[in-house]
């Protein structure tokens, strides 16, 4: 069985005035029917152009794309732009981090889902009317056959990203990108969209691609987790792999700078530096400069996704040993661990 | 809604006291005597007491001031014209239209030349078509509009000989003696002086409708109706435009409000005897009731049109409510 969807040897470049961009540099995963995968990384590290590019939404004077993406079998990248528009808000859907601008101030809710739904459907106005109340009331909005009629202006921030996944999910997509859903919510109102976006996920059989830079998230959504920096994946794996086993440098310091609130501490864990210049990226591994475990060969060669020993679905690119990989996973893990059960 | 027009209307009246009070006392800080000048040249001096005394130049400011007051409120009326004695409503009747033409004609063309041009420059920034129109926009900024309109009136109505150099033509009640008059002949006369207003005005609408459609397009709702699949004509139309061009209705309405006090310099070159004319003949003679005449009319022009926009905003922006 084909997956939904194929990513293979993505690069996507911006020209800019001081020069090229790499901005996704070789990226490859899948997603399969029905499953949520996370993407994660800092900001800038790629993941929100990755999704941009799959939907062909990149600015196409300045940007250039090469590789494979299949959806369905059917290599989406490059296609024409009326093939694209009749996969955009059909079969692949996208939601964006800030629900407050996402959208259009001058036009009411409704107008904005029926918009949605007649571009892709053959049907009334008025049939489409009821389906945007339909849709507005299964993202559990209050009074849903009033509020259609409402602007963005009087909805609440989760009520507008209850109302982007509404219009997200109203022709029913295969695959759900969701950037960075619940960055710019309240902490409560997070848990609610994301629990929002998994219960829609069992109803519909959608498969979610979910970029984020919260750990958090990831670990309450995901199935398989993908780890973004500096344009290129550094680990792949099931959920469970990466946050039990970890095997990369830059990993293990996203997880350990997770707020704990069972130790004293004055300082958050952080990783030191800042996230490379894709303009003009470090040679070698691109984490060596901030990396605690750096060698030699760090700096010279850039280290391949390779499979993890026992576990093929497992993948990682750097030069560290297994063992010394595994000691530090378990320390990291047990300190986890620690901070679960008393916490 | 109610509250808010009673309150504007109430500003409305503070602004118009402001401003006629500004424009009596400027006219007394002038050392030069009207009376002298409407009783003419070769007048004793005792005919000139006598004139200053029938124009009432001899009370104090304020009881001018509060003369001409009285006969606005109670009658109506904007007074007499030192010069002859003719009522200023006339003269204002007669002259508003003049320039009303012109003014709503070259607005009108103002956004068909601006709004298409400055969509297909924000579309294609730095392409030869945005380079063309931003050196329109320097050159309409810089030229003075006396200027183009003289090379207009020469090269389309003198040389070529396509379009009247000078006059107007009275769409309705056109006199017995008038050569000239109904729709046809007002719009052939009005060609070159719309042309003329609009090329100058509309360099600072391109610019402005540039940067406004610009900046809408890099909006995340924008990329939301991409990313359901909406075509770009539609994107265009019901995403980009109608956010794009709420802050160009802004300064047409304090444009069209500012230029119906007299477009002076194309009204000069086309020989349109407008309210710019006016008011420089008023000047010219110090006749105070016709140039506070034309101040007021420009004021409640600038006042009606500012209160026009922001009742059209709240009509087209959700978002705001009159309050």
């Amino acid at each position: 069985m084909t997956a939904l969807l194929e990513v293979r040897d993505l690069r996507t470049q911006f020209q800019t005035e001081d020069g090229f961009v790499k901005a996704v540099d070789g990226v490859d995963f899948t997603v399969e029917s029905g499953k949520t995968i996370g993407i994660v990384g800092e900001s800038g590290c790629g993941k929100s152009v990755t999704c941009l590019t799959i939907m062909g939404l990149n600015e196409r004077r300045n940007t250039t794309s090469s590789g494979e993406v299949l959806f369905n079998g059917e290599e989406i990248l490059g296609a024409s732009g009326s093939r694209l528009r009749s996969l955009r808000g059909k079969e692949i859907a996208m939601i964006f981090q800030d629900p407050m601008t996402s959208l259009n101030p001058v036009h009411t809710v409704g107008r904005q889902l029926v918009e949605t739904v007649l571009l892709h459907n053959d049907i009334s106005k008025a049939e489409a009317r009821a389906r945007a109340r339909e849709a507005l009331k299964e993202v559990g909005i209050p009074r849903a056959e009033q509020r259609v009629d409402d602007y963005p202006h009087q909805f609440s921030g989760g009520m507008r990203q209850r109302a982007m996944i509404a219009m997200a999910m109203i022709n029913d997509p295969k695959l759900l990108i969701a950037d960075e859903p619940t960055t710019a919510l309240d902490v409560t109102t997070q848990a609610q969209i994301l629990s929002l976006m998994q219960k829609l996920q069992e109803d519909h059989g959608t498969a979610i691609v979910m970029i984020t830079h919260d750990l958090g998230v990831v670990a309450e959504t995901a199935h398989e987790v993908v780890v973004m920096y500096a344009a290129k994946v550094v680990e792949r794996g099931t959920v469970d792999a990466i946050f039990t086993a970890p095997q990369h440098p830059y990993t293990w310091g996203l997880l350990g700078s997770l707020p704990r609130l069972d130790a004293e501490i004055d300082r958050l864990a952080q990783i030191p530096g800042q996230p490379p210049s894709l303009l003009n990226p470090p040679r070698g591994c691109r984490f060596h400069p901030r990396c605690a475990y750096v060698m030699d060969v760090c700096r010279e060669k850039v280290p391949e996704l390779m499979g993890v020993s026992h576990d093929a679905a497992h993948e990682q690119a750097c030069f560290l040993d297994e063992e010394t990989k595994t000691r530090e996973a378990a320390r990291l893990f047990a300190a986890t661990m620690a901070a679960g059960t008393s916490g | 809604m109610v509250q808010y027009l009673v309150r504007r209307l109430l500003w409305a009246v503070v602004l118009f006291l402001a401003v006629t009070i500004v424009t009596y006392v400027i006219f007394f800080l002038v050392p030069a005597n009207p009376a002298r000048l409407a009783a003419g040249q070769a007048a004793t001096p005792e005919r000139v007491a006598l004139v200053e005394e029938r124009l009432g130049l001899n009370d104090p400011i304020y009881e001018q001031y509060w003369g001409f007051l009285k006969r606005l409120v109670f009658d109506g009326s904007l007074g007499e014209s030192f010069v002859d004695r003719s009522s200023v409503n006339d003269e204002i009747f007669r002259a508003a239209p003049i320039t009303a033409s012109l003014v709503f004609g070259a607005m009108i063309l103002v956004l068909v030349i601006s709004v298409p041009i400055g969509i297909l420059s924000a579309l294609r920034p730095r392409s030869v078509l945005d380079r063309v129109a931003m050196t329109y926009v320097l050159l309409g900024i810089s030229l003075p509009s006396f200027w183009v309109a003289l090379v207009l009136s020469y090269i389309f109505g003198f040389k070529l000989g396509w379009t009247p150099i000078a006059g107007y033509c009275e769409v309705v009640s056109v006199p017995q003696a008038a050569n000239c008059g109904g729709f046809g002949d007002w719009a052939y006369h009005m060609v070159l002086p719309w042309l003329a207003l609009a090329i100058v005005q509309a360099g600072i609408y391109v610019r402005f409708v540039r940067a406004e459609v610009m900046d809408t397009m890099t909006q995340d709702y924008v990329r939301t109706a991409r990313a359901k699949g909406a075509p770009e004509r539609k994107v265009m139309k019901d995403h980009i435009l109608r956010n794009a061009l709420l802050p160009v209705i802004t300064i047409l309405g304090m444009d069209i409000g500012l230029l119906l006090g007299g477009a002076i310099f194309i009204e000069t070159v086309f020989g349109l005897n407008g309210l710019g004319g006016t008011a420089i003949r008023s000047i010219g003679q110090f006749d105070l009731p016709v140039l506070q005449g034309v101040v007021i009319f420009g004021a409640v022009a600038i006042i009606l049109f500012t209160l026009i926009v922001d009742l059209v905003y709240a009509w087209v922006d959700p978002r705001i409510r009159l309050t």
